[in-house]
């Protein structure tokens, strides 16, 4: 087996009380008090206005945490492969287009349909990035950031370059919502590269486990590691904002999870 | 790339249930389409519905999972032995080592969109037994697959629109490569639902007749839907000749527009040729195939650039939605088992429907079956969101 190893170069976050990736870490390494507060969803000033009048939450997310950490990465965003992930798509839109259809009159907008799909933010992002590459983008409900790693870093030790993973959920509104209840929008975008270099933050090796998953010690940081799926990266985003090398399991399926080396390079 | 075997593969589409009736209706010329008559739908439109979903048993400790999606998924894994096949290769392997990847695009959404018509009146609240986890998300069929078959490995849906099941070829085959897993069930599924059907028709893209890829008066898709599953695993160093292999993949994005394909073909054209260089093969090598052909204006133009960009003029080429209706999610898979079934029996299956073949379009279009050796087969499938996927299979030597 190749080990599962590729270096995290740069960093996006976006969740409720977290504004970026350096502010999220001052939380995240107890340097700064958690403040629990709406997510604040900036628009995509990166898309051509007739694309960014038809967005939903759900690509302003994607588009938001995939910006900051190719920004931060200094990386050239239409080069990358890109792996997104979400446990659902946008949740609105899909609300809208049920309650027409179980109305009288079920004609559909057009641009509710095509933002029904569930790659709708790797669409908008390939347009917006100029990203030609191949896109991958999964949904393993609970199981989504699990995946969508696995995903990304099979690519990376494969194929020998450089991917973007985002992972993302955001929430339905009622009555979907009493089913499937998100509280709020969380974004993750992670760059990793088959090699180090100058923005190299840390290298991570992942192996499957059968051990039970991380928690977070705080009781808010669970509360949101638990109830939104991308925040099940929030162990291994504490580990790389506490600069502490040492080994982490983030959650992945009820009968697999994943063990993460974090090594810090920098 | 690290050619993989097909060692068992099924489909269940409105053309047959399991391969046997699928090839017998290739043979035939036989479209499954007939007048949408789905559900309450009143699109004028026709659909390729598989008959008997509905009557489909789910396993008594898994009917939580009820809804078409998984009901068609269970009609799927009964077929061609497909089941046992993957019992025998987690007994070989071990279930931990079998991984479990299948596209959608719609999942089980139809029960969603039941339960918003049976909505309490007052409170607005869905019926209590309405399970969203096991029906509408989109992992549900891959849930559903892992617990019916007794599967410990990774496990994840694609959804990329319309090529989804064919991604799931790439994603399996490299986790295989980096050694994670020896064997995975690869396949798509996808139903019919309002959703699909009323939002074709708003972004005007189905056709009221049986659609017909690459006339010169095609004017849409039919929707159709489709089970399609195969067995994928790393190959024994000792290959029977008639074993059917995953030579190469390619996948690109347009980076175009949401719900329209490259004008050019950009997209395509950047996925076949990765397929051809992970495959070490040349165009000359391709003996078939099987295009995304939606029947779409603008797929078909777009499709045909990019293929003779490729492949000239000379290589035989058809689509089989004539026939399936466009499996939208699970249209990748089914047409992956469709080139399967071509090298097997030697058939390159003639697009039904299509009549006077467009003479802006330059490809070699197929309108009736051919014979003849069919070593190596090029299937294409082009996703909302300009996701693409190509994929070539070939015999084992």
């Amino acid at each position: 087996m190749i080990p599962l190893t590729a270096y995290i170069d740069g960093i996006g976050l976006l969740g409720p009380g977290f504004a970026d990736w350096p502010s999220a870490a001052a939380i995240l390494c107890a340097a700064a008090p958690y403040v629990a507060a709406a997510t604040v969803l900036p628009a995509p000033l990166s898309l051509p206005p007739p694309e960014r009048r038809r967005t939903g939450r759900v690509v302003k997310l994607a588009l938001a945490v995939g910006f900051e950490a190719t920004t931060r990465a200094a990386i050239e965003r239409s080069s990358l492969t890109t792996v997104f992930s979400s446990s659902g798509g946008d949740g609105f839109n899909c609300h809208e287009i049920c309650q027409v259809l179980a109305s009288s009159d079920r004609q559909l907008s057009p641009t509710r349909f095509h933002n029904s799909v569930h790659n709708v933010a790797a669409g908008y992002w390939s347009i917006a990035a100029g990203a030609t590459a191949a896109a991958n983008v999964l949904c393993a409900h609970d199981a989504s950031f699990g995946a969508g790693l696995l995903e990304a870093l099979t690519q990376v030790v494969v194929a020998r370059t450089p991917l973007l993973l985002l992972a993302y959920d955001t929430q339905y509104p009622e009555p979907l919502n009493a089913k499937r209840p998100i509280p709020d929008a969380f974004g993750v975008a992670l760059v990793l590269a088959p090699n180090a270099s100058a923005p190299t933050l840390a290298k991570l090796t992942a192996m499957l486990t059968y051990n039970d998953a991380d928690h977070m010690s705080e009781p808010p940081l669970e509360a949101m590691r638990a109830s939104i799926p991308a925040a099940r990266s929030l162990p291994l985003l504490k580990k790389l904002a506490q600069r502490e090398s040492g080994r982490v399991i983030v959650d992945y399926l009820s009968h697999v999870r994943l063990a993460l080396e974090v090594e810090l390079c920098s | 790339m690290i050619p993989l075997r097909l060692t068992c593969f099924t489909a269940v589409s409105a053309v047959g249930c399991g391969t046997a009736e699928t090839l017998d209706s290739l043979e035939q010329q036989r479209s499954g389409l007939a007048p949408c008559a789905f559900e309450t739908v009143d699109v004028e439109t026709h659909v390729g519905e598989v008959p008997g979903v509905d009557a489909t048993a789910l396993p008594e400790s898994l009917r939580g999972f009820s809804c078409r999606n998984n009901r068609l998924a269970q009609l799927g894994l009964m077929q061609d032995g497909f089941a046992a096949a993957v019992a025998a290769s987690a007994g070989h392997w071990g279930p931990r080592r079998v991984g479990v990847f299948l596209g959608t695009s719609t999942s089980g959404i139809l029960e969603t969109e039941l339960a918003y018509r049976a909505r309490d009146p007052a409170a607005g609240a869905l019926p209590k037994d309405f399970n969203y986890a096991a029906t509408h998300n989109s992992f549900s069929v891959a849930d559903f697959v892992l617990q019916t078959l007794h599967l410990e490995g990774p496990a994840a849906v694609m959804c990329t629109a319309c090529s989804s099941s064919a991604k799931v070829f790439a994603s399996a085959q490299r986790m295989i490569s980096a050694g994670l897993i020896d064997a995975a069930v690869v396949g798509g599924v996808d139903s019919l639902c309002l959703t699909t059907l009323y939002g074709f028709h708003s972004l005007q893209l189905t056709s009221r007749l049986p659609c017909r890829p690459f006339d010169v008066a095609r004017d849409g898709i039919s929707i159709g839907e489709a089970a399609a599953f195969v067995l994928l695993e790393r190959p024994p160093s000792r290959l029977d000749g008639d074993a059917i292999m995953l030579l190469g993949t390619g996948e690109s994005s347009d980076a175009y527009h949401m719900s329209s394909p490259h004008p050019e073909g950009r997209g395509a054209r950047a996925s076949i040729h990765q397929a051809l260089t992970a495959a070490q093969l040349a165009p000359g090598d391709i003996d078939y195939i099987n295009l995304h052909g939606t029947a779409t204006i603008s797929n078909d133009c777009a499709e045909d650039l990019a293929v003779t960009s490729v492949f000239g003029t000379g290589t035989a080429c058809s689509s089989t939605k004539g026939a399936t209706g466009h499996a939208l999610g699970a249209a990748g898979a089914l047409e992956a088992v469709i080139c399967a079934l071509a090298i097997q029996h030697g058939i390159m299956p003639g697009g039904l429907s299509t009549t006077a073949v467009d003479p802006k379009l330059n490809l070699h279009y197929l309108c009736e079956n051919r014979r003849g050796n069919v070593r190596r087969v090029l299937s294409n499938s082009f996703g909302f969101g300009g996701a693409n996927c190509s994929l070539i299979f070939g015999r084992g030597a």
